[in-house]
């Protein structure tokens, strides 16, 4: 953990103090996190849909490759197919690749209007740049991505069934046996939790990097890979993080 | 009144500013002139608040701008306008609604009283017929008729203009001037502009303060440019050869 680290965490911090201030007028902050929950989700959906149903059909494949001739019963595919996907693919793949997606999109969004001074317009105005801008992202982040998630992971389940059920890997009835034994709504506690936290993340570390960006298109550039790189690595320590509070 | 005392503003060792003290008067307009470099953009951004200055203070009437925690300098704002050297209109939005955005996010006007002051500042900038058009449908002008009408949208006190010729014909900008003059006189406007174009300095120059290697290298008015010797003044105002020529066959 090197000193510039810290200088950016710290600053973080009280920039979220600003970005959580009271806004100017509640029905323009309103007006803004609906554009956003539609740029977010709705934009986002069909990347989503992709990946969740080759990550489910993926899973099915391996897991059942995984235990096949061992005196496993093959319902349990169906089962370890949904708890993985519960617990972890689904909110982490789902955000990870979101932050990719949405989050290099908010730090190129914001940096570009700080290079052509409409946060320097906004701030003569009298409006708070920070609260405007931010804000009503990352709620936005913060109410759609666990909707997202819970997407995935229902479409991760059903892509796990269509890659193997008629290919014969297992019985639809084995499948179905399988996603319904053993349910720890704990497990779906900790899929939205995950959610909530990662959207935070994604979203609140990808409008830092735009809101600050100083310079030209190189490091308008290089603010939107670093969104995309420090929230991957912020997702991945939440997500460790979490695991270890939430199943100890 | 705008007031700026003892300014002094540096980045890392790079002094940019030393020492500026300046009054900007309402109901004049106000000109920062000098090269490239000077130090006119760093001193409007910090009469605006954008920029800290490394040392002194500056005075909105008899209220310290410098001193004030961020809600009072927001209250402040609330009375500026300013028009950015690229417009800084915002691209996502029509024309109305760029004009139509601080009232938006500051008044709780119906949405008649609105759209009738957006046509009105509209009109005010001889610009109609646009109110659908976004930004990268309007020619520079055009644009920075808009950022006009957005800056005076909300009836401000201190209209701040930095480099409003940039980018535009002679003609155009000669109108743009004017435009700018007559709404400051109109509304006793302390307006503030950023420029080196010497015919905005010769035709809407009440006072001019010539900034020089990020010192104030001269003060006047436009009556006072040709008279004057000051040396870095002759220096920026006939830097042409023509000028030159003109001064030589006035001699």
């Amino acid at each position: 953990m090197n000193i510039k680290f810290i200088e950016h965490f710290g600053k973080f911090l009280i920039w979220m103090k600003q970005v959580f201030s009271k806004p100017e007028k509640m029905s323009m902050y309103w007006r803004e996190t609906m554009r956003q929950m539609n740029d977010i989700g709705i934009g986002s959906l069909i990347i989503v849909v992709l990946i969740s149903t080759f990550m489910g059909a993926v899973m099915a494949v391996q897991i059942s490759y995984q235990l096949g001739g061992q005196f496993i019963p093959r319902y349990y595919v169906g089962y370890l197919v949904r708890d993985i996907t519960i617990i972890e693919l689904a909110p982490t793949i789902t955000c990870l690749v979101l932050a990719g997606k949405v989050g290099s999109n908010m730090a190129a969004e914001i940096g570009g209007m700080r290079q052509k001074e409409h946060i320097d317009a906004m701030e003569i105005m009298g409006v708070n740049t920070s609260a405007f801008l931010v804000m009503p992202k990352i709620l936005a982040a913060v109410l759609v991505v666990p909707v997202l998630v819970s997407l995935a992971a229902i479409v991760s389940i059903l892509g796990a069934y269509l890659a193997a059920v008629p290919t014969g890997l297992f019985t639809s009835a084995e499948y179905i046996e399988g996603i319904r034994v053993f349910l720890e709504p704990w497990n779906v506690f900790i899929m939205y939790v995950k959610a909530v936290v990662f959207g935070f993340i994604l979203a609140s570390i990808s409008c830092y990097q735009g809101y600050f960006v100083k310079g030209g298109s190189i490091e308008l550039g290089r603010a939107s890979t670093a969104a995309v790189v420090m929230s991957n690595i912020a997702i991945l320590i939440a997500d460790y993080l979490i695991a270890v509070l939430l199943t100890s | 009144m705008i007031r700026a005392e003892n300014i002094f503003k540096s980045f890392g060792t790079q002094n940019i500013l030393e020492d500026i003290s300046l009054t900007f008067k309402a109901g004049q307009t106000n000109l920062i002139i000098g090269r490239s470099g000077a130090g006119k953009t760093v001193l409007l951004k910090i009469l605006v608040g954008l920029y800290p200055p490394t040392k002194g203070k500056v005075w909105y009437n008899d209220v310290d701008f410098t001193s004030l925690d961020k809600k009072s300098i927001r209250d402040i704002r609330m009375q500026v306008g300013m028009l950015f050297q690229g417009t800084a209109l915002f691209d996502s939005m029509t024309v109305e609604e760029n004009i139509r955005f601080p009232m938006d996010m500051f008044t709780n006007q119906t949405a008649k009283e609105k759209i009738d002051r957006v046509n009105f500042c509209l009109e005010r900038v001889d610009l109609t017929g646009v109110l659908d058009k976004y930004p990268s449908q309007l020619s520079g002008g055009m644009q920075k008729r808009v950022g006009i009408a957005r800056a005076i949208v909300l009836k401000p006190k201190y209209l701040f203009c930095d480099e409003p010729n940039s980018g535009l014909d002679p003609k155009t900008s000669m109108v743009i001037d004017q435009l700018i003059h007559e709404i400051t006189i109109e509304n006793n406007i302390t307006t503030i502009i950023n420029t080196h174009d010497m015919n905005s300095v010769m035709e809407i120059g009440d006072n001019i303060a010539l900034l020089h290697n990020g010192q104030l290298a001269w003060e006047g008015s436009n009556d006072q440019v040709l008279t004057s010797n000051n040396k870095v003044l002759q220096d920026f105002v006939f830097a042409s050869p023509f000028l030159q020529k003109v001064r030589d066959l006035h001699a």
